[in-house]
């Protein structure tokens, strides 16, 4: 039976340590975006620092595992009664006892050296060339440029149909937004970090940056990266059912392609708010206000406006819905406090208000035929 | 001697004997092992391939919730208090628990918890949905209106671990046979004398973030709201003050177990008795001041995190010599592979490797790419199941014979370990990769550079859960037809007074003080 189990060991153990140095090539194979085995060095100084500081942790334990593990195998082959062994019987040693726990205590304070002088450099937030306010919300990010009076909100672009498997993935599957983050190269950016519901967290890989959202509190970060390119992150605090669905995607550009994206972002502000004097047909509210409801509500009210009761509820012949516009525009600008309807009023702009709520009010039979005018919506939020 | 156990379903409802009470907490344990191992197997089905084919996100939450609850407060548990209620009197020679009444009472009130825990799935809204750490505002201002039963089963499961740790307490100071001095009891009693205080000090303390929350829902407090003054970070230092030493209530017994099979199936004395005693001791006290070590990115201060960082590192040191301790009593015994030993022996191999993955967690700026990843679910289930649970399964095997006078069929032990150990690591070995490349956990659905090793986990995930169904038919089959085995010590090389009464243990022992020399 010995035999039988020292062969299982060999070629069940042996082959899962193994696996790490085999699978190198199958992910290559897929051709994925990361390699999907072990860490990566990043693109800032404080990923690489973590990097080294994971590979120096993780064979200073394979050394350690060998030499225990090593004793303890060929204690197994070794001293087996099959073979013939009688028992020794000592079962004491002050001595060992010592050195077994001085050594390991000596590793760590090795091992705590250069973790402490991660910690300080990554916690050193100081001369930043730029802020920018992260906001969790359940479930997309808002930024906003402090300063620069640009802000807006970076929500999953990975349509419905292939969450649910009616059409093929695409390959950045639940890791694509619509409006990425911008920022330049090779300039320190600082986070700060909060959310406007529940705790959620900004994971960069890339960057070595994980930070959480907490509500009514402000968490800061930096990153300087070295390399333009588009990089991916995600959610990592439970946030509720749509925590997996909420990447980050931030965008490296060289400084003066930046300066050029931030002036267009500027001027399409200043557009915004000329159309909030226009007044639309209640044809082109319907259509854009679907679009609003599709990526800000359709998440808790669902698509059909049926909602999940009771947590979420209906806004299919609901009373909001039909009843006084201005009770539905304060629900929709100020949230509800006390339940998950969220205030929309600085997530969303003046047009995207008016159309989402004309929308609510004629979609699913809901026929109302009030058509809100972005006016409306301006006069609500100053008259209030 | 006259009277044995009674009739009919009284035996079991009215019973004060620590035996029964013992079978009922195993097998309680074991019908909440198969029912969280279930739900996590709805989970890996939901997660065997990208895209959602099975559920909601919504009810995948309460999934991975009910799993982490179910899995710590209904399995592992109450499985080590059914060990403590058997083989403690019978290890310490003593005729009963001190406490025989509360003893019936801590076990019957866990059933009348889990219904209603259970319960909430069923209710409109939907079951805890916010993870078994119940963060907040999730948990209060964001929560299912069942969150309020959900508290109240906490509470009861809380009041049940304060009586048998109580009970354990009384009966391993005041129940000891005479010349059974504190330094030659077993390990498992120490272990479990040590596991005892560290819930009677910590149980009240889950009991009071419970009850913050369950007034922030209902009574307008605002302890973990920043709109109120309050602070949801405060929840979390106050959740992982128990949460920590929680994590150490699981394992600190599963060593004790390891140190009994380890020198019987070596046949050699344990190595080190002293200083794993000491180790013990020192691996509790440790787990009262690391807590926050489980949240190195809520934005603590530096010289926080620092501290935190370096006390955390310093619980390898104790972990670390009872590993050795164990390694040392196998170097020159006389070493059989019965089933109970191969599970001590995977458990020092596995429960190591997650002792590695534990100080890489334990080093801050690492822990910021790890943390709330799937190499943390790694970790802890390297820990949590390779440990707590392959010792459990151990003491299974190690036991029974004693427990019910029939040997189990060590061909299908062996098999049944077999598929247990493949179907576990086939199952985790692949999250270490999965977190290192960044999958987070707690997702119902993952992007597509993660499906791959995401199939090969929900595969090995239904080996192991197939394991399990093994152990259930070993166990029956063994009570029912096992071979018949009457002498007093069923291993060759077992030490202690467990071993000296009849086999099967009769309904009562000890009757008369043993003498210990």
């Amino acid at each position: 039976m010995l035999a039988k189990a020292e062969l299982l060991f060999v070629r069940v153990l042996a082959p899962l340590l193994l696996l790490p140095l085999s699978a190198a090539s199958f992910a290559e194979e897929g051709g994925m975006w990361r390699e999907v085995l072990n860490m990566t060095p990043g693109v800032t100084e404080v990923s690489r620092t973590i990097y080294d500081l994971h590979m120096a942790i993780f064979w200073i334990c394979v050394v350690i595992g060998v030499v225990v593990f090593g004793i303890m195998f060929y204690s197994m082959i070794a001293h087996r009664k099959s073979s013939g062994r009688e028992a020794a019987n000592f079962h004491e040693s002050t001595a060992v006892e010592i050195a077994w726990t001085v050594i390991p205590a000596l590793i760590l304070i090795v091992m705590a050296v250069p973790a402490t002088k991660a910690l300080i450099h990554l916690y050193d937030t100081s001369e930043a060339e730029m802020d920018i306010k992260v906001t969790g919300y359940q479930w997309k990010w808002q930024y906003e440029y402090l300063g620069e009076d640009v802000q807006f909100m970076s929500e999953l672009a990975t349509p419905e149909s292939e969450i649910y498997n009616n059409e093929a993935k695409g390959e950045f599957y639940l890791a694509n937004v619509n409006n990425p983050l911008v920022i330049p190269v090779d300039t320190k950016v600082r986070f700060l970090i909060t959310s406007k519901d529940v705790i959620h967290a900004w994971w960069m890989t890339d960057f070595g940056i994980k930070k959480d959202a907490v509500p009514g509190f402000i968490n800061e970060t930096w990153a300087r990266v070295e390399e333009t390119g588009v990089y991916r992150g995600y959610c990592a605090e439970l946030c509720g059912q749509g925590h997996a669905f909420m990447p980050i995607v931030v965008q490296v550009v060289e400084k003066d392609e930046y300066q050029t994206w931030l002036q267009e972002k500027k001027s399409e502000a200043a557009a915004i708010r000329e159309l909030t004097q226009k007044t639309f047909e209640l044809d082109e509210l319907m259509t854009q206000g679907e679009g609003v409801y599709n990526r800000s509500c359709a998440a808790c009210h669902q698509a059909n406006g049926e909602g999940i009761p009771p947590t979420f509820p209906s806004i299919k012949g609901s009373d909001v819905a039909l009843g006084d516009v201005n009770h539905h525009l304060d629900i929709v600008v100020n949230g509800v406090e006390g339940t998950a309807m969220q205030a929309f009023g600085a997530q969303l702009n003046e047009v995207e208000l008016a159309a989402v709520i004309t929308y609510q009010r004629n979609a699913w039979g809901n026929d109302t035929g009030d058509a809100v005018q972005p006016i409306d919506v301006y006069n609500f939020k100053h008259g209030q | 001697m006259a009277h044995g156990p009674a009739k009919g379903i009284g035996r079991w409802l009215f019973t004060t004997n620590h035996k029964d009470i013992g079978s009922m907490y195993l097998w309680f344990s074991f019908s909440m092992f198969i029912v969280g191992g279930f739900f996590a197997m709805l989970i890996r089905a939901e997660l065997f391939s990208p895209g959602l084919q099975m559920m909601r996100p919504e009810f995948f939450n309460q999934l991975t919730t009910m799993h982490g609850l179910v899995m710590i407060f209904g399995a592992i548990m109450p499985a080590f208090v059914g060990l403590a209620n058997w083989m403690i009197p019978l290890q310490i020679g003593a005729p009963d628990m001190a406490l025989p009444r509360m003893n019936n009472l801590s076990f019957w009130i866990l059933p009348v918890a889990f219904v209603i825990l259970m319960s909430t799935m069923f209710m409109e809204g939907g079951g805890p949905n916010f993870g078994w750490t119940f963060y907040p505002p999730l948990s209060t201002t964001y929560a299912p209106d069942s969150v309020n039963y959900f508290i109240f089963a906490l509470h009861i499961m809380g009041a049940s671990s304060i009586m048998g740790a109580i009970n354990i307490i009384a009966t391993v100071l005041n129940m000891r046979a005479p010349g059974m001095t504190m330094m030659k009891m077993p390990m498992f009693v120490w272990t479990w004398l040590i596991t005892a205080f560290l819930l009677v000090a910590v149980m009240p303390v889950l009991a009071g973030a419970v009850t913050m929350v369950l007034m922030d829902v209902n009574f307008g407090t605002s302890f973990f709201d920043a709109a109120g003054g309050g602070d949801p970070i405060l929840f979390q230092h106050v959740f992982w003050f128990f949460g920590h030493p929680e994590v150490y209530i699981i394992i600190l017994p599963a060593f004790g177990v390891i140190s009994a099979i380890i020198p019987t199936f070596s046949r050699k004395p344990l190595f080190g008795y002293s200083s794993m005693v000491y180790a013990t001791a020192a691996i509790a006290f440790l787990s009262f001041i690391v807590w926050a070590h489980h949240m190195f990115t809520v934005g603590m201060p530096l010289t926080g995190e620092l501290y935190f960082m370096y006390a955390t590192m310093l619980i390898a040191v104790p972990t670390g010599v009872k590993v050795f301790n164990w390694v040392a009593t196998m170097f020159r015994g006389a070493i059989t592979f019965e089933t109970p030993m191969l599970f001590a022996i995977a458990f020092i191999i596995l429960f190591t490797i997650g002792g590695f993955t534990g100080v890489m967690v334990a080093m801050a700026p690492a822990d910021i790419q790890y943390h709330d990843t799937y190499f943390v679910i790694a970790h802890f289930h390297y820990v949590m199941v390779a440990g707590a649970v392959f010792s459990g399964t151990g003491a299974v095997y190690y036991w029974l014979p004693k427990w019910c006078g029939r040997m189990y069929d060590e061909t299908m032990g062996k098999l049944q370990f077999w598929l247990a150990f493949i179907g576990f690591n086939i199952t985790f070995f692949p999250q270490h990769f999965l977190g290192l490349a960044g999958m987070p956990r707690r997702y119902a659905d993952y992007s597509l550079q993660f499906a791959d090793w995401n199939m090969v986990s929900s595969i090995g995930s239904f080996i192991y859960g197939a394991a399990q169904i093994l152990l259930l038919y070993n166990v029956i089959a063994t009570i029912v037809a096992g071979k018949r085995v009457t002498e007093p010590k069923t291993w060759e090389g077992a030490e202690g007074l467990e071993w000296t009464v009849p086999t099967p243990a009769p309904y009562h022992t000890f009757s008369t003080p043993p003498e210990v020399k």
